[in-house]
């Protein structure tokens, strides 16, 4: 275990809280950052400038020298950052474009199927952009696609740091920031979805406000209010707009910054490679190593973005048209990440309680908040809830391989369960279509399976993780356990014997 | 920790470096990172000149694609190949917090009763009583967002005596509906109006279940049925012939338009509202008053008649 202070042989600058540190203004220059190969003449004055005035450079030095694990798992969490990023700059772009205005004007412009057509100007504004702005289409398709893979990246690098524990103490508090920027983005898409008030998202704003308008006693009145009055207004547009470009966006980039200065602060955790203990941390070095594979996976991102924007249409607004209130978009489909949401409103029962000619409970009220609210708060908590469960209230640096908490692995792979059946229920008219089953039938099947199919999950997930557990890192079954062998006959037999396996692949056994 | 991955930090960032003699794999790699960057500029000069033609979105996308791809490509190349980033290890030093700088609740306590604070209790109630106050008073405008629902919520355009016209305004005659057709109207004055967006539904005679007192309301099978979901406000616009229902297209929601608009499947809690009808010597419709009932989505006092 390695003590407070700096290990033999360590020289290392240890800053100790409480301690003054020494500083030198003339002799801190020539070791403050050695570069192989000498002084770059540039960097040396600026060194000394900058740290004369802030003292920095003890910082700015361990900083370089920090280590990060290096598995590509860790890689989850900074693509989210890198998809968030290109966001912020396509986002920019599109604003400069984009008017947040919900009057209504005639649509005169270079898209002839919906030329004399009554509709919003933002609507309007968003067709201009995509028709007559030099790469505006590309900006409006890389901000939608960069969405889509901000939120699916956030998901797994939250699934990932669920199955490993890596929330356990001291990092709780990191979690719940986490799983608050999950919240945000998907705020984030919600808004930005409903902007272009194309008839898909009009649509999805009815059922919003709908969902409000079911809140008990208050609805009508919150609706109204964040609406600016009844639906359809003219208000919420520009309303959504200043939500999804300032306040939203505010938040993300503040609760980004505490979380990365938690792991700052806590260090990275790592897996049970060779040599990796509680009390250290195995990996590259910030400078360069790091630095320059994390630019380069930027790059790579916003290269997979860049294509997908430019060659895959998403959201074709001009073949939905404007939104009108009394027109029916069929098959209305949300973006993947509201599919669960919808999938639950679609295979709700239809009951609600009524006292005394009060409605206690509207319809859309449970499906459409209580559930979501409920399921969001258990993942929330999560790292006290196990806490709790467990007793296990120690530090853990160490990660668990996702067998080795058989339990946890179960009940993660029973929430995952619950969200994918939800979201193939928010698809169940294109599902049905496709399987030419009923309907009907479908959501009566995705029904039972919302609570049959996390229980098997679970069983099912807790078993696997159990045998993997107890039989080590060993494959379950010996290479070359099934063998097949073509008989005399022309048909097959199982081969038993190890042996003629091993000779039959080629002598030496496994390699 | 194993004894081969030991290595001084310092040592690994800054010490000397061996010199030895290139190899073939980082020759290929300087050539391919080389390539890589040419690609990037090369894809940057035809976005500039995509810009000045007006090229389209797929070329746009694929050069820049490229030229991200290129520079980070040559990066991750560069960093993998041809440089020298040991694996490190660095010391976990234990979170704690730091005994010189006690803030133990106690101490706190002691300092607030030093310098005084905690003893003017009266004072500290008035300063928490005005910074509520001031916060109330900052956070009532955000009343002015909206205005009550009031009555909105339980009336529509229709009433006694409405013509019934199209979208586009005109007076709905009898024969523009076929058997089996359908059409959304609204009342006179109000085309397009979201509240009283109305399906009128021509199902032939003989073979509505009305309710009794609803017979007069759908004359010679023409019976119109709020178009607002029930569920959540989509407009209801399937209809399915044969079945004789009506499917909202949100969340499947269905309607048995023989039945008065009784819900058969789906999440929507109530009926689809009716509305009374009548046909005209003329062959047109006028609405024999509006809807007996609120229409569209669930709230809490929908069913109290607005508390009027
Ligand atoms: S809005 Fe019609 S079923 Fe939900």
């Amino acid at each position: 275990m390695t003590g407070p202070g700096p290990a033999p042989g360590d020289n290392r600058v240890f800053h100790v809280e409480g301690e003054p540190v020494p500083r030198d203004a003339d002799a801190i220059e020539g070791d403050a950052l050695p570069v192989p190969g000498g002084q770059l003449p540039v960097v040396g004055p600026a060194v000394r400038f900058l740290d004369n005035r802030t003292g920095l450079v003890t910082f700015g030095r361990s900083a370089l020298e920090k280590v990060f694990p290096d598995h590509w798992t860790f890689l989850l969490g900074e693509i989210a950052a890198f998809s968030f990023i290109v966001l912020l700059i396509t986002g920019t772009y599109l604003t400069l474009f984009f008017r947040p205005d919900g009057t209504t004007t005639i649509y005169t412009g270079p898209y002839a199927p919906l030329d004399g057509t009554k509709m919003s100007a933002a609507f309007s504004s968003v067709l201009a952009l995509s028709f007559s702005v030099e790469g505006g289409l590309l900006a409006r398709q890389a901000h939608h696609w960069a969405a889509l893979l901000f939120i699916a990246a956030i998901v797994t690098h939250l699934t990932r740091i669920f199955l490993t524990g890596a929330f356990r103490r001291p990092r709780e508090l990191n979690w719940v920031i986490g799983f608050t920027l999950l919240l945000l983005a998907l705020a984030e898409g919600i808004t930005g979805y409903s902007l272009p008030d194309d008839l898909l998202s009009g649509t999805g704003l009815r059922i919003i406000y709908s969902i409000i308008m079911a809140i008990p006693f208050l609805g009508p009145w919150i609706a109204s209010l964040l609406f600016g009055g009844l639906f359809p207004t003219t208000a919420i547009i520009s309303r959504l707009f200043i939500v999804h470009v300032l306040l939203l966006p505010g938040a993300l980039i503040g609760l980004i910054s505490v979380h990365l200065l938690f792991v700052w602060i806590q260090k990275h955790t790592q897996y049970k490679i060779p040599g990796a203990t509680e009390h250290n941390v195995i990996g590259l070095s910030l400078w360069p190593g790091q630095a320059f594979r994390s630019i380069g996976a930027f790059l790579l991102t916003a290269a997979v973005i860049a294509l997908l924007g430019g060659l895959f249409e998403i959201n074709p607004v001009w073949i939905y048209g404007p939104y009108v209130p009394y027109a029916a978009a069929v098959p209305a489909q949300p973006d993947y990440y509201v599919g669960w949401l919808e999938g639950l409103v679609r295979m709700a029962p239809n009951w609600q309680l009524t006292l005394f000619g009060i409605t206690i409970l509207p319809e859309p009220f449970i499906p459409g908040l209580v559930v979501p609210g409920v399921l969001f708060t258990v993942l929330w908590i999560w790292p006290f809830i196990e806490a709790f469960i467990t007793g296990d209230r120690r530090e853990h640096n160490l990660l668990d391989w996702p067998w080795e908490a058989p339990w946890r692995a179960a009940t993660g792979a029973a929430f995952a369960t619950i969200f994918l059946v939800l979201l193939l229920e928010g698809a169940n008219d294109v599902l049905a279509a496709w399987l030419l089953i009923p309907v009907e039938n479908l959501t009566q099947f995705f029904r039972i399976m919302v609570f049959a199919g996390p229980v098997i999950a679970w069983i099912v997930t807790y078993r696997l993780a159990r045998a993997r557990l107890e039989h080590g890192t060993k494959p379950i079954e010996p290479r070359g356990g099934i063998a097949l062998r073509r008989n005399a006959t022309g048909g097959f037999e199982e081969v038993h014997d190890r042996a003629a396996v091993d000779a039959a692949l080629g002598g030496g056994g496994p390699k | 920790m194993t004894a081969g991955m030991e290595r001084d930090p310092d040592r690994a960032y800054g010490g000397p470096r061996t010199v030895r003699p290139t190899t073939t794999t980082e020759r290929r790699a300087e050539v391919f990172v080389g390539l890589l960057f040419i690609a990037t500029i090369l894809a940057a000069l035809g976005l500039i000149v995509s810009y000045i033609i007006g090229a389209n979105t797929q070329v746009d996308g694929v050069l820049l694609a490229v030229a991200f791809a290129g520079l980070g490509g040559a990066i991750v190349v560069w960093v993998q190949y041809l440089m020298h980033t040991p694996t490190m290890i660095e010391a976990r030093h234990p979170i704690q917090p730091n005994p010189a700088a006690d803030v133990s609740p106690g101490q706190v306590a002691m300092r607030e009763a030093e310098s005084g604070f905690t003893r003017r209790r009266m004072l500290i109630g008035m300063l928490f009583a005005s910074v509520g106050g001031l916060v109330t008073a900052i956070a009532v405008p955000l009343f002015s967002l909206g205005p009550l629902p009031g009555r909105a919520l339980f009336v529509t355009k229709w009433k006694k005596g409405s013509r019934v016209v199209d979208v586009n305004g005109n007076l709905v005659h009898a024969s523009q509906i076929p058997i089996n057709g359908i059409m959304t109207v609204f009342p006179e004055g109000a085309p397009g109006d979201a509240m009283s967006q109305t399906v009128l539904l021509n199902v032939g005679p003989g073979l509505l279940q009305l309710p009794a007192d609803r017979a007069s309301w759908a004359p010679q099978g023409f019976v119109a049925y709020s178009k607002l979901c029930t569920h959540a406000g989509c407009p209801v616009g399937l209809f399915r012939a044969t079945e004789h229902d009506l499917m909202c297209p949100c969340h499947q929601s269905t309607f048995d338009v023989l039945d008065g608009a009784q819900v058969t499947f789906g999440p929507a809690p109530r009926p689809l509202p009716q509305l009374p009808i009548q046909l005209q010597p003329d062959g047109t419709f006028v609405a024999l008053g509006g809807f007996p009932e609120p229409v569209g989505p669930a709230f809490w006092n929908q069913t109290s008649g607005g508390g009027a």
